[in-house]
């Protein structure tokens, strides 16, 4: 037994190939045989990586979902942000650069609307749970955004370790809602178009609930909405502890 | 040459990633600003311009559709790998306010796509999408 775990442990990267690969078989099974194609493999198997995650943070504490348990580690290497971004560039390669230009205008109007509008929501909520202060009111709201904006918001205005943790929480909830929701709420949003993805991943932000959610939508949608997704973060850590907390501190400091 | 595509492929990523980190030393934020994005226009208008003069054949193209195709799993192990029990364990406060962001979000999709006039729909996948799917 401990050679396996030990050839396993050493190649990491390779286990996580074989691990992901079962994982897509089984759910590719499920999706014909219990949904008949309705719902994609690739969303039940997002899904089950989700529930997989949750196992594995309940059962060593950590951080990293199932990478925590030592013989998947390699999934850390192969789900990290290093392998993730590239293969969303790749998948630019070969995007119509006609519907970016139709769709640009949007686009950015979309990335100030969703920045905007996480931090108002996540602000109120703060306040209504009783978090008046503009610090905690700026963290929380960043944190809606995304939970890198949370803390990056947090730190710099000196917002209590308690409240950034509540704000990365809220980030985590909006990444893995945003991943399981997108196909369900795709049909009554009207997203099927790059327009219409371009838009949403301005809205959504969360790179990785945009990049799980489209793949699981439909992948030819994954590169315009992942295009605006990623402008989202850097705009909101930009945004967050200037504009929008000097906006509170004006209102309620 | 495979490899050629791979490399176009990453060169676009570095170049792109140090234009977000320039921003964000730039404007002051300890984030890189959108180095994905660019890195992705750079690759679109790269490879469109390559592909036109007939610079960019068909193995070294492979070599950039081959990270393409991994997407997905590789979306898959990022699932896997996510913090989702302090996601569930953050109380019911950041559980509303993540939900609330995700709903208000997705309530202005339909009005900001229409914008500039609506879009036709993609036609369905096709076979060979679903099987690469």
């Amino acid at each position: 037994m401990d050679i396996i775990a030990d050839v396993l442990e050493r190649n990491g990267l390779l286990f996580a190939f074989v691990v992901v690969g079962a994982l897509m078989l089984v759910s590719g099974w499920l999706s014909k045989t219990l949904t008949r194609g309705r719902l994609q493999g690739s969303a039940i198997a997002i899904m089950l990586g989700l529930v997989l995650a949750y196992l594995g943070g309940i059962q060593t504490g950590g951080e990293d979902g199932l990478a925590d348990i030592a013989i998947f580690s390699g999934l850390g290497l192969m789900g990290g942000a290093m392998l993730r971004d590239f293969a969303i560039v790749a998948t630019a390669y070969g995007v119509d650069l006609q519907e970016i230009k139709k769709a640009g205008a949007a686009g950015v109007l979309a990335l100030m609307a969703g920045i905007v509008v996480s931090f108002i929501v996540g602000a109120a909520v703060a306040a209504a749970f009783g978090y008046t202060d503009p610090e905690s009111m700026a963290t929380i709201g960043a944190g809606a955004a995304t939970y890198i904006v949370g803390p990056v918001t947090g730190t710099a205005i000196g917002a209590s370790s308690e409240v950034i943790a509540l704000s990365v929480a809220a980030g985590l909830i909006k990444a893995v809602v945003v991943m399981v929701c997108t196909p369900l709420i795709a049909p009554f949003i009207g997203l099927n178009n790059p327009k219409s993805a371009m838009a949403y991943g301005g809205l959504m932000g969360t790179t990785s609930g945009v990049a799980g959610g489209l793949a699981a939508t439909d992948k030819r949608l994954v590169p315009y909405g992942a295009m605006t997704a990623t402008f989202y973060t850097g705009l909101g850590c930009l945004l967050g502890p200037s504009v929008f907390y000097f906006a509170l501190v004006g209102l309620f400091g | 040459m495979v490899l050629y595509g791979v490399a176009a492929l990453a060169l676009c990523m570095l170049i792109g990633m140090l234009i977000g980190d320039g921003l964000g030393v730039l404007v002051g934020v300890d984030a890189n600003v959108g180095g994905v994005g660019f890195a992705m226009i750079l690759l679109v208008v790269a490879t469109d311009r390559l592909r036109r003069r007939g610079l960019f054949p068909k193995p070294t193209e492979q070599g950039v559709l081959f990270w393409s195709a991994l997407y997905i799993p590789i979306v898959i192990a990022m699932a896997s790998t996510q913090n989702v029990a302090e996601a569930i364990g953050g109380g019911p406060m950041a559980a509303i306010a993540g939900l609330g962001a995700l709903a208000a979000g997705a309530a202005l999709v339909p009005v900001i796509a229409r914008i500039g006039g609506q879009s036709q729909p993609l036609p369905p996948m096709t076979e060979a999408e679903k099987q690469e799917a």
